[in-house]
């Protein structure tokens, strides 16, 4: 392997923006769909690990990695399906029902998951982009997982979709305001039930990459929080997927830089450099900040909004 | 966290779903040193999940080793935060389940909850993983085992320098306290010995088990030109993984990984705790004292080494195997003679070597000579 010295640490960036962004990714997108129609589900960490223990299982069983992204999907609908149906009673609070969600969706997985904590499964595969180059690092780094690059299109389909689709009209117009969509003879609980359930299950997919791909194992660690750094995320990138998408390579890369800069000797307080997605974060949202509009693009439905 | 039941989960679980399987439950608790039962309940807890390639599954292992000992019954519970959460574990496993001696095996279950405990209820025994026991400040009922398993580190630093032709190699860290440093060190001295020319590079994760953390520092070990790693994490499966992956070889630490990567696999330093706990046990049983500090390390049967994968050369193995003759002997000391810290210190003076139990390994806060990387 060739000694490639501090041009490890922008390599390093990166490849983590590819490698780590993944699952936020998915479900930023699949919460920036929830919150288009007007609802906030805040489960989907718990959907996120369940994800990633289903999808693990079943490949485990069946040896088919695409097999458990299928069974984390419909395991990941039903979590959105169960919020969306309960959420849609008078007076129930859509947050607290999420954090309910959540936490379930952790408990079953860890319970689900205990036999598939030492059985390795097969890996979904990747496209080798770094072929033009020799420096091992780089191929390394541009091994692009399949995923990657559907939740990339994804992100611009849903850009697209949101303006230009009459699925994107409705949704808005239910995010935006319940009576006018009452008034246009569309029923908001449907709209919403559906909407939760196709972030849940693009949000398990971001579960499934975590344990069939990378780190590539199922444990009950597995997910430290990004389930609910990504529901952040899409109020950082105002509601928008491409925004979401670049959010989540900006914190994709910002979390490599921590090792990355210990491993060319840059090593006095690294806890400060693992802190850099969080300050990143902060840093942004001050800087768009106004003190004469509200969150530009946020539904007005929206439980936060209200 | 309040309990809205009045049985705690792991009870609940045991009478609903293995009712029927579960034999001699008859109370075998009241145990003391005075008069012993041959009966005993012995109660095991984790803070993470048993089968975990790591640091639980280790002692997930020793405790299977009493479960085919007379009159033993064991007792187990995961996934237990470092919290008062333990505190409630031990009281049912003591109350519900009459277990008169008992394993909390995380560093943070020490103090206050196991002390608290232990005062609670004087006719249990308590022995912990790790902590430090002092005659007259902690209960007598209580006490701390440990192994030293630095030597096994240096091993494992043996095998890595053979097998390294980069001259580079990686150690993943959790947190930079005297345990990891002592092993970071060892690893290094090991590797050094076969090749002083060798450079270890660490990285730190900050906890003891961040798995994409732990996955991004092994690619940037190996980004960076090193070519074997080895960690301190409590769970080195994503690591060995990893690592594996990138065409790496790999130390183990804490359980045997090598089914994880069977080629890449060089060695590794486990814990034997069945060795352990199988004397405690019999001692109880037999009515004795039980020790209130026990340490040992490999020449005690507290630390082993994992078989030597097909990547050890037949150079490598007599050095490894002389080696670990030496250490058995007991006349082996990795920290010896003129051993400088990575910023230029004198560390170890000329002419001094410390054994394995020596009391300053145990407050060791540098990186030797070679090590790239900080404490803090």
């Amino acid at each position: 392997m060739e000694d490639i010295g501090l041009w490890g640490v922008p390599l390093a960036i990166l490849a983590g923006a590819i490698r780590v962004s993944t699952p936020f990714i998915f479900v930023s997108l699949g919460e920036a769909i929830t919150e288009r129609s007007g609802r906030i589900n805040l489960g989907l960490e718990g959907t996120l690990v369940f994800g990633a223990m289903t999808a693990y299982g079943v490949a485990v069983m069946t040896l088919s990695p695409w097999l458990g992204v299928l069974a984390a999907m419909a395991a990941g609908a039903v979590f959105g399906l169960v919020h969306g149906w309960i959420c849609k009673f008078p007076k129930v609070n859509d947050i607290a029902i999420g954090i309910a969600m959540m936490q379930f969706g952790l408990g079953l997985a860890f319970f689900l998951g205990k036999p598939f904590i030492q059985p390795s499964a097969p890996k979904l595969p990747s496209i080798p982009f770094g072929g033009w180059s020799d420096v091992p690092q780089v191929q390394a780094a541009l091994n692009i997982n399949v995923l990657f690059l559907i939740g990339a299109a994804l992100a611009v389909f849903l850009w697209w979709a949101f303006r230009n689709t009459r699925i994107g009209l409705i949704l808005r117009v239910v995010g935006d305001s319940s009576d006018a969509a009452r008034a246009m003879g569309l029923n908001p609980d449907t709209v919403r039930l559906l909407a939760t359930a196709v972030g849940g299950a693009l949000a398990a997919i971001g579960g499934a990459y975590l344990s069939l791909f990378y780190p590539g194992s199922w444990n009950e660690g597995i997910s430290s929080g990004q389930g609910l750094m990504a529901v952040a995320l899409v109020i950082f990138a105002r509601w928008n997927p491409i925004g979401c998408f670049l959010a989540a390579m900006l914190f994709g890369g910002a979390g490599a830089l921590g090792p990355a800069l210990q491993s060319v000797g840059v090593t006095q307080g690294y806890y400060l450099f693992y802190a850099a997605p969080y300050v990143l974060t902060l840093a942004i949202l001050i800087a768009t900040s106004s003190p004469t509009r509200s969150l530009a693009g946020a539904p007005g439905a929206l439980s936060i909004t209200k | 966290m309040t309990k809205l039941l009045p049985f705690s989960r792991r009870d609940f679980l045991r009478t609903s779903a293995m009712g029927a399987a579960v034999v001699g439950l008859a109370p075998s608790g009241l145990f003391s040193p005075a008069m012993a039962q041959a009966a005993l309940t012995v109660g095991f807890i984790y803070v993470g999940p048993k089968d975990d390639y790591g640091y639980n599954q280790a002692h997930a292992e020793g405790a299977a080793m009493l479960k085919a000992l007379e009159g033993v019954t064991v007792v187990e519970e995961e996934n237990v935060p470092e919290t008062v959460d333990v505190q409630k574990t031990m009281e049912s496993m003591i109350n519900l389940d009459g277990a008169g001696l008992l394993f909390p095996t995380s560093f943070g279950y020490f103090d206050p909850h196991m002390l608290d405990m232990a005062k609670k209820y004087p006719d249990a025994q308590f022995r912990h993983c790790g902590g430090l026991w002092k005659e007259g400040t902690h209960p007598a009922n209580t006490g701390s085992y440990f192994g030293y398993i630095g030597q096994g580190q240096y091993l494992n630093g043996i095998a890595a320098g053979y097998a390294s032709k980069s001259k580079k190699i990686g150690f993943v860290a959790a947190k930079p306290i005297p345990q990891v440093l002592q092993n970071i060190n060892s690893f290094l001295l090991g590797a050094r010995s076969v090749d002083p020319a060798i450079t270890c590079q660490v990285i730190f994760t900050g906890e003891w088990s961040l798995a994409v953390k732990e996955a991004e520092a092994t690619n940037a070990l190996i980004d960076q030109g090193a070519d074997v790693i080895t960690c301190h994490v409590d769970s080195p499966k994503v690591v060995v993984e990893t690592a594996a992956g990138r065409g790496a070889f790999i130390c183990g630490y804490h359980a045997n990984q090598s089914p994880l990567a069977p080629e890449k696999y060089l060695t590794g330093a486990e814990w034997a705790w069945g060795n352990v706990y199988t004397d405690f046990v019999k001692k109880a049983q037999a009515g004795e004292k039980l020790g209130n500090f026990v340490r040992g390390g490999l020449k005690d049967g507290f630390v082993k080494m994992s078989p030597l994968g097909p990547g050890v050369s037949e150079e490598a193995r007599k050095t490894f195997d002389a080696t670990l003759a030496e250490m058995m002997g007991g006349s082996f000391s990795v920290f010896k003679a003129g051993i400088k810290d990575n910023k230029g210190n004198v560390v170890v003076a000329d002419g001094q070597a410390f054994a394995e139990d020596a009391i300053e390994l145990e407050s060791m806060d540098y990186l030797v000579e070679g090590v790239v990387g900080s404490t803090s």
